[in-house]
């Protein structure tokens, strides 16, 4: 508890730096990362990612420092490097742009770890902690960094302010775009510097391996919640930041964790439960929907049962025990119980000792689903040419989905016709 | 047979155009006429879609040049409006009808300005004259392709052009939206506007049209649609053979050879 306060009270400089740091390279990283989402370019951000590592490396060897200046810029110019050869690839020959984009990937990332091998059995005190560019090390952000990267993170976020209308209509219509006169390969360009900047600044919390994930997962979350852009940028930017905290967070009461691998966990956590929780598009929103109809057709499959009984032995209200049921309908007797119990909560059926009876109610559903099954095998065999034999088993789901609008317009054009195709008497 | 219009708004001059140095259209020379309906048809492949993009400058010429209102489409873009093909984009993407609508203004707006009350009020008026407005808020998957097809005609709408290039905008709408499509089209053609539309349904052609393009990878003809729905000329654009010009365009492809020669290389 007494870090929680200590941590969040910012009272450490260190704590400071660090927060900020994480904060606006996780967000800035997400703002930008949702247009390279949006693009279908996930793939091309991971390049970028790796291919830096041979720019940081040939940085430091030119200037001799860890200037964070130098390093950005070489991180910059062999990024974008790798963009150009994988669009000059993907133009000129036959190479597919996922075999393109593989290829660039490992090829930079050699030649990085190359380097960076060669630079530390240099001798050159100054290299240590280079390697920190791999995995990300957010806790060793100081002052003179966090100046670099937070006035890049604010370029950043700027831009997309500013060109929001732009990126947007290139990311869904780039024909279109082009048709009214918008400079798009201008505006791709500098979507491709911004992808490029995000990621120059983000691998010193994360590190190249896991750079990817700060581009992509945070508007891969975002877009499980919301179905308008400028929310799902905006939570994208939250996500990002939230697991940035978080991230710095956990290394600071855990000194042996390192930030920007927790970072990726945080978010990768709030991803997969997006997945499952999100409404309407989770995958647990799905199944609740599912089970639901399932109960329905249940239900109303069961009603029906006791109705046609009803209409066989011209009482409706007859009490049937559980195995006359069973009989005409071979479900388990558990599944049947757990229906009849549902109806009867409902009020659709009482329990008379061990029989079960329709009330009024339970009737008339039973008597609508009878009617609209019956209603829809005409249907299919008048104005569907289908056989007569062919239409029971689309009957069986479609009596479920009817609306009563639809309903009413197949009665009206049916003409309220008396029996159905198997001469049985359609009831209202 | 190919007609000059006098009264020409469009004129396409010699143009050819290669996928993969794979000649797609040979030689084209058009002069559409101003206020008319104008179809474009051809059987799959005749390279419809390319000639509309080719006018618009979307897919780069081997040869020749276009002119829209007598200039280059640069200094005219605010009279034209180029309907993509509606599966030529995701429209699982996070935007709503009235979004996809506004980005008409777009080019109006030029680069930075945000779209004004002004704008969200034609965006609004363009779904209307659509039939859509009842679905502006909705979120652009859960439209019908019909509807899908509607949102793209309204951006086209806010974009209040003179000419309109509309890439197969009856393809997989329902009957209805056909209709619905084909009376509003006939309305703007009516007031002056230009519509050029490509369309590969030989069956409704004739009653849509006033002027027609038969296409096929060349020009078969162009000229109003009582002179050039013809059989024999039908036949020439749909005829099954496989022409030599298709056979030389594959041997172009192969050998990499350039389709036009070029003197200063």
């Amino acid at each position: 508890m007494d870090s929680l306060i200590e941590f969040f009270s910012f009272s450490d400089p260190n704590i400071r730096y660090v927060v900020a740091g994480s904060v606006l390279l996780a967000a800035s990283a997400a703002i930008v990362g949702s247009f390279t989402f949006l693009k279908k370019k996930a793939l091309s951000g991971d390049a970028v990612a790796h291919s830096v590592l041979p720019g940081v490396c040939l940085a430091f060897i030119l200037s001799g420092t860890k200037n964070p200046f130098y390093l950005v810029l070489g991180a910059f110019a062999t990024g974008w490097l790798s963009l150009v050869f994988i669009d000059n690839i993907v133009a000129r020959s036959k190479i597919k742009e996922d075999t393109a984009t593989g290829l660039i990937l490992s090829v930079f990332f050699g030649v990085g770890i190359l380097l960076l091998t060669a630079i530390q059995h240099s001798g050159n005190a100054a290299q240590s902690g280079l390697d920190q560019f791999l995995f990300g090390k957010a806790a060793s952000l100081v002052g003179s960094d966090l100046i670099v990267f937070s006035s890049i993170s604010v370029i950043l976020i700027a831009s997309v302010i500013l060109f929001f209308k732009e990126f947007t209509l290139i990311a869904f219509d780039e024909n279109f775009a082009k048709a009214i006169g918008f400079p798009v390969r201008g505006l791709e360009l500098l979507l491709t510097t911004l992808t490029v900047l995000a990621v120059v600044i983000g691998i010193q919390a994360v590190g190249v391996v896991l750079m990817a994930a700060m581009l992509i997962t945070p508007a891969a979350a975002a877009r499980f919640w919301t179905d308008k852009l400028r929310v799902m940028v905006i939570l994208a930017a939250f996500i990002g930041a939230f697991s940035g905290i978080c991230g710095a967070y956990i290394s600071y009461i855990a000194p042996a964790m390192p930030t920007g691998p927790w970072i990726v966990m945080v978010l990768s956590i709030l991803a997969i439960g997006s997945f499952f929780l999100a409404p309407r598009k989770g995958i647990m929103s799905r199944y609740l929907l599912q089970r639901k109809n399932q109960n329905q057709i249940l239900e109303e499959n069961l009603l029906k049962l006791f109705y046609k009984m009803g209409e066989k032995d011209q009482d409706y209200l007859k009490e049937r025990s559980l195995k006359s049921i069973q009989e005409k309908r071979p479900y388990s007797f558990r599944k049947i119980k757990r229906g009849l119990q549902r109806l009867l909560q409902q009020g659709f059926l009482e329990r008379k000792k061990d029989k079960w009876q329709l009330t009024l109610a339970g009737k008339s559903k039973g008597q609508r689903v009878v009617k609209l099954h019956r209603l829809w095998e005409l249907y299919l065999t008048e104005k569907m040419n289908i056989a007569p034999d062919h239409v029971h088993d689309d009957a069986e789901t479609i009596e479920h989905i009817i609306t009563p609008e639809i309903e009413r317009k197949l009665e009206k054009k049916l003409g309220y016709p008396k029996t159905d195709p198997h001469q049985s008497d359609i009831p209202y | 047979m190919t007609k000059k219009a006098d009264n020409d708004i469009i004129e396409v001059h010699d143009v050819t155009v290669t996928y993969n140095k794979k000649p797609v259209l040979w030689g084209i020379d058009l002069h559409l006429p101003k206020g008319a309906l104008i179809g474009v048809i051809g059987p799959n492949g005749a390279g419809k879609s390319t000639l509309i993009k080719s006018i618009m400058g979307l897919v780069p010429l081997s040869s020749g040049a276009v002119k829209l209102f007598n200039q280059p489409l640069e200094k005219v873009r605010k009279k034209v409006s180029y309907v993509p093909q509606r599966e030529s984009v995701d429209w699982d993407f996070p935007a709503s009808a009235l979004d996809v609508v506004l980005m008409g203004r777009f080019g109006k707006l030029g680069l930075f300005k945000r779209p004004r009350k002004a704008d969200k009020e034609v965006a609004m008026n363009s779904l209307r004259k659509v039939g859509m407005e009842g679905f502006a808020h909705r979120q652009i998957s859960q439209l019908s392709g019909g509807q899908q097809q509607r949102v793209f005609l309204a951006r086209a709408l806010a974009q209040e052009a003179e000419l309109y290039f509309m890439d197969e905008p009856f393809a997989g709408v329902d009957a209805a939206t056909e209709k619905a499509i084909i009376a509003l089209l006939r309305e703007m053609s009516d007031k002056g506007k230009t519509v050029v539309v490509v369309h590969h349904d030989l069956q409704t052609a004739q009653s849509y049209f006033d002027w027609v393009v038969l296409l096929n990878m060349r020009l078969i003809a162009s000229g109003p649609i009582e002179e050039t729905f013809k059989p024999e000329l039908l036949q020439q654009t749909y005829g099954g053979k496989l022409t030599l010009l298709a056979e030389v365009g594959e041997l172009l492809q192969k050998e990499e050879f350039p389709s036009r020669e070029k003197d200063n290389e």
